[in-house]
């Protein structure tokens, strides 16, 4: 008997499970066709809509039901009784889906397998969901469920891959048993009724007749291994057993040091479960400070450099201290020369050009300008002193808590130092401070050295510091007039480590403190007349000789260089907060894809330390916009209605469901859509501005409820 | 009036060609032909900045030299010449261009799967790979299925290039403005008159050979249908004959290549010469093995190439000449199929007496001379096929030989690798 109704190539026939003269097709022309072995042609006609059919098969479980799979990735349930449209349709693959199968026993599950190297099964009882999914190394091109093994379905492939592979869908990675017999690709296999049983076809013109327990199971020669390393250099390895037993775990270098993990824990396989069961240990391989691997460097110094907020040449001295500080003299060094550079022209371009008038206005001028920023200052300063040691970020969580006990002890400690010994006050501060900034420790020198009233001592001690060349002297100066705006926290702060150490008395905290401190005060304002007349003779003598001599040298390109060396050596750190200190001065000589390129592993590389504030402070810093927009992406904050408490995702203003404005102005009765005021005590609220307005003529609360609204 | 479809593929086209002229600082004559066709020309456009800029394994000098490499075989001077020119912007040796002998050992060790693949791509085998694998600076695997893309993608659009008659650029040689115009900027217009000029019976007859065909179900055997697939391709074999290869001028771009000589031969006389058999297209399909390979070797390749032959392959306006709503299915497919017959391919499952039936004698020897000699084609070869089709239908035409031909290379290509790996 022969059919002959499909316009193109038949891809696959089905025979009913029930009925043995029932025959199904699917062919490359999109149609389905339904045979009855009593008549001579096709007693029915499903058209898929799609270019061609690759597989077709009845339910084992209801009478009428089918599923077709087509070329464009869809899959078809079709009702036998029904040729004109199917009963439902999913996609459940990207390309061709070749083979489906439905489950022997689960009425829900319907197997698929495509060109996307997948095998997906599908829960069909409602609407159609990937229950399990399978990867295989190649297009998938026939699956067949096992028989009575509820879990196991058995797959070849199209191209590539010889093997048949059985898998269990709950260990979906490696596959529970394989048949590597065929010398080509197998194009189909089928199940003997009972499961141990499998038959094979293949290109190489064989056939096979496995039985099961003859299968490789790839699980037995896979051996479980993890590994990892940490931002710290900390290197942790998982290992089975087997493994570790036969040749014991040795880890080459001496900077390590190994700890086994208890294995927290294990598994139990049931009887029923065939799959091997792998017990695993777990090492971990501390990095002891092997210096070259160790990254505390890059931590410290990303804490503590100061890229904003202060002059440059603060900024250069500062991170070239830190730099320092760290052993790295190299890295200071360039933030020194980065100084000397960058600094010494336009400052000496504008002190010429004014023809040194008097010292003392231009200071005032200066301090005007700094003033603004010294808030910031100070804040800056109490940070950087708080990151030097562990002992130091324990203090700051007291002191922080009690900021007033602070003040009060930092007066008091001062005090101490005055009243007991002058010169050995400054001593101490300067050997406590010794592994602070040399900056601190010039700020440090002038509040000690105003304490004493002693102007000498600090610019015997700034000289050295100013060895590197006159041009600070000018910024020396703004450090000052700064110093004399923030020195008293400065001041309160310093002395406080050897207070601390030798735990304060009880009555420190009721000393009376406000004299001291009024007292301190004049003494600096009086002090700071001298200085500003010191500084005056000593920026005068320094600038006029060396003016003309500046010397026009074109050094960005110098620079532009430097930054590719850091780059090189993967000193990204360096790269960015060169790029940032400097900001406007060095613009548009490093092309923006590099910038980009730096600002980008710098904020992955600080954020793989946790980092985020230090990064967030780079992000905001950046100059270049796709940088500087990263912290401003991806954060939405949806208000949320009062009424019935969801989110309003369309409009911010407005509930969708309630149908009402929940942010109304009491009184204007708007919509309030940016500052919302509203009183705490009877929770009636808007318009900033408004309720501004009416709470200046009225006392009570705009809605009328009588509450007595007050605002601040 | 235009319609509003019409309207939307003309927006479309423009916006391709706008990003055509972004990425490549002109907007080519090819690109400009194919704007007939927006729909293809998408993904045509995207998978030849794939090949060409996107990642691959191979560097972007060696890219466009073997994009040179590939459409000198066609003596396909305006290709060359773009191409040297992309070539030199990748700042490619400029000494290369002097010919194969001053290239590195490996771009010269391509040259044979350049000939083969362009003339005789059933001559393709493994021990082809093996030779490009092995050895002093071996091909990997992924470069050599780079280099074949690209290889097989510069040969057919060779084909497009002679089918649809490109001018040369204007900043190249010979390429000055006032030329005879063949692609008109009115396209409507052109159609509108076209249209009106010629009698339709060419068409009329068309469509109803068609109708028969779509309507008849013969009985045939297996057997029938390969004497049929053989006889088409000896009818084929008939079709050009006695032409001399050496009377083509010698042109400068062959320094590119060697063996000038070796050339198509029909793959009938093959057949009966060697023991090379009949590609089978159940055998090795496209949508089965070869995505599935490619895919493997060169991510995202496969993706882009089956997009381009599906769109190739299913494209129709439902017209044909002045007729509207047609189903042009038939007749599509029977010069698909006729083109990989042409390599020897079969479809099992297709009739090829349709082929006989719907493409008249010169519409084959056109379609022969582009696939196998497209270096020979005329204007006259274009004027006189399809007469009663639009300028837009020779270009879709001619779209279908580019695609058909490339799955041809390919697939003989991609089986060979698999030999190869397995």
């Amino acid at each position: 008997m022969v059919f002959q109704d499909h316009k193109r190539s038949v891809n696959k026939v089905c025979f009913h499970t029930i009925e043995p003269h029932i025959l199904l097709s699917g062919s490359q022309d999109g149609t389905m066709k339904c045979f009855d072995l009593r008549k001579k042609e096709a007693s029915s006609t499903f058209y898929s809509l799609s270019e061609s059919v690759r597989d077709v098969k009845f339910s084992p479980h209801h009478y009428f039901l089918f599923a077709a799979v087509q070329e464009n990735g869809n899959v078809q349930i079709w009702d036998m009784r029904r040729t004109d449209r199917y009963e439902k349709q999913f996609t459940a693959h990207t390309g061709p889906v070749f083979t489906c199968d439905w489950h022997p026993e689960e009425r829900r599950w319907l197997a698929t397998g495509g060109r996307d190297k997948t095998i997906k099964i599908w829960d069909l009882s409602m609407k159609p969901m990937v229950e399990h999914c399978i990867q295989t190394i190649a297009s998938v091109a026939r699956i067949k469920w096992r028989p009575q093994q509820k879990f196991h379905i058995a797959s070849c492939s199209l191209v590539i891959d010889f093997t048949i592979n059985v898998w269990d869908i709950r260990r979906p990675f490696v596959p529970l048993a394989a048949f590597n017999e065929h010398k080509d690709v197998s194009t189909g296999f089928a199940w003997h009724h009972e499961p141990h049983i499998i038959l094979s076809t293949s290109k190489d013109s064989t056939l096979y007749l496995h039985v099961f327990k003859d299968a490789i199971r790839p699980a037995d020669h896979a051996n479980p291994i993890g590994l990892d390393i940490s931002c710290y250099g900390d290197i942790s390895y998982a290992a089975s057993n087997k493994i570790v037993r036969n040749g014991r775990s040795s880890f080459k270098g001496e900077s390590y040091s190994s700890t086994k993990l208890p294995v927290f824990f294990r598994k139990h396989p049931s009887a029923s479960d065939q799959f091997r069961s792998a017990v695993s240990s777990i090492f971990v391989f501390k990095n002891d400070g092997d210096k070259f691997l160790s990254m505390t460097w890059f931590i410290e110094s990303a804490r503590r450099y100061i890229l904003s907020g202060r002059s440059f040449a603060e900024l250069c001295e500062h991170n070239a201290s830190v730099a320092s500080d760290l052993q790295r003299p190299h890295v200071a060094q360039t933030w020194r020369i980065l100084k000397l550079l960058y600094n010494a022209v336009p400052n000496l371009g504008a002190e010429h050009s004014w023809g040194v008038p008097s010292v003392g206005s231009i200071s005032e001028m200066l301090k005007g300008i700094e003033r603004d920023e010294a808030f910031d200052n100070s804040q800056e300063g109490s940070k950087s002193s708080r990151h030097n040691s562990g002992n130091t970020f324990k203090n700051r969580h007291q002191s922080g808590s009690k900021q007033s006990s602070r003040h009060v002890s930092g007066g008091t400690g001062n005090g101490v130092a005055t009243t007991d010994r002058p010169d050995t006050s400054g001593a101490t501060d300067n050997s406590t401070d010794s592994e602070e900034s040399d900056n601190d420790k010039t700020i440090t020198n002038i509040a000690s050295g105003l304490g004493n009233t002693q102007g000498d001592f600090f610019f015997g001690d700034g000289e050295t510091d100013q060895l590197m060349g006159f041009q600070c002297t000018l910024s020396q100066a703004p450090t000052i007039d700064s110093a004399q705006d923030w020195n008293l926290p400065g001041e309160a702060f310093q002395p406080r480590h050897p207070i601390k150490d030798c735990s304060p008395p009880p009555e420190l905290d009721n000393a009376p403190s406000s004299p001291t401190s009024f007292d301190e005060d004049y003494i600096e304002t009086k002090s700071m007349v001298g200085i500003n007349g010191e500084v005056y003779d000593y920026t005068k003598l320094l600038m006029t000789p060396e003016v003309p001599s500046s010397p026009a040298w074109v050094f960005n390109d110098v620079i532009v260089d430097m930054l590719h060396y850091f780059a090189a050596q993967g000193d990204v750190q360096m790269c960015v907060s060169v790029l940032l200190v400097l900001g406007e001065r060095f613009k548009g000589f490093v092309d923006e894809t590099t910038q980009e390129q730096w600002f980008h592993s710098y904020i992955e590389i600080l954020s793989c330390f946790q980092l985020w504030n230090v990064a967030n402070k780079v992000i905001s810093l950046s100059t270049i916009s796709s940088i500087s927009s990263l912290n401003q992406q991806s954060t939405t904050i949806h208000t949320l209605c009062g009424n019935c408490r969801r989110q309003m995702t369309r409009i911010g203003w407005f509930c969708d469901r309630c149908k009402i404005m929940p942010t109304q102005c009491s009184v204007c009765h708007q919509a309030v859509r940016g500052l919302y005021a509203w009183c705490q005590g009877c929770a009636h609220g808007g318009h900033l501005q408004h309720i501004q307005e009416w709470l200046q003529y009225h006392p009570w609360c705009p809605t009328g409820c009588g509450h007595l609204c007050e605002y601040t | 009036m235009l319609s509003s479809r019409t309207l939307s593929s003309y927006f479309k086209t423009q916006a391709l060609f706008a990003e055509t002229f972004l990425q490549n600082n002109r907007l080519d004559h090819v690109t400009q032909l194919m704007g007939y066709h927006p729909q293809y020309l998408d993904p045509f456009l995207r998978t030849q900045n794939y090949i060409l800029k996107g990642d691959g394994p191979l560097p972007f000098d060696y890219r466009h030299y073997i994009a040179i490499m590939a459409s000198a075989r066609h003596r396909c001077t305006y290709l060359v010449k773009l191409q040297i020119q992309e070539f030199l912007r990748q700042e490619g040796n400029k000494e290369w261009l002097n010919g194969l002998h001053q290239v590195p050992q490996k771009l010269r060790d391509l040259d044979e799967l350049n000939k083969i693949l362009a003339h005789q791509p059933w001559l393709f085998n493994k021990s082809h790979i093996e030779k490009l694998t092995k050895g002093k600076d071996n091909w990997s695997l992924s470069e050599v299925i780079h280099a074949i893309i690209l290889l097989a993608h510069f040969h057919c659009l060779s084909t497009f290039v002679f089918g649809c008659g490109i001018n040369p650029e204007i900043d190249l040689n010979e390429g000055h403005t006032f030329q005879h115009v063949t692609v008109p900027c009115n396209t409507q217009a052109i159609n509108d008159c076209d249209s009106t000029q010629v009698d339709d019976v060419g068409v009329e007859l068309l469509m109803l050979k068609m109708k028969t065909i779509s309507e008849q179900h013969e009985e045939s055997t297996q057997e029938e249908r390969l004497m049929c697939f053989q006889k088409e391709q000896n009818q084929s074999a008939e079709l050009i004959s006695g032409f001399d290869n050496m009377s083509l001028p010698k042109s400068d771009v062959q320094r590119y290549t060697s063996d000038p000589d070796f050339s198509y031969q029909d793959f009938a006389r093959h057949r009966e010469a060697s023991e090379i058999t009949t590609f089978r297209i159940q055998d090795y399909s496209w949508e089965d093995h070869g995505f599935s390979l490619l895919n493997r070797l060169y991510n995202d390749a496969g993706t882009f190439l089956d997009e381009k032959f599906k769109i190739a392959y299913d494209m129709t306006y439902h017209r044909m000449g002045s007729k509207n709503n047609v189903d042009t299915s038939t007749f599509r497919r029977a010069i698909w199929n006729y083109i990989q017959c042409l390599y020897g391919i079969r479809h099992d499952d297709y009739n090829y007496k349709e082929v006989n039936e719907l493409l008249e004698k010169n519409l084959k020897t056109n379609i022969k001379t582009l696939c196998c000699y497209p270096e020979r084609t005329t204007k006259s070869d274009y004027d006189n096929v399809m007469r009663e089709f639009r300028h837009s239908e020779k270009v879709h035409v001619n779209i279908m030989m580019l695609e058909a031909r490339m799955q041809a290379e390919l697939l003989y290509a991609l089986r060979a690798i698999m030999r190869y790996m397995t």
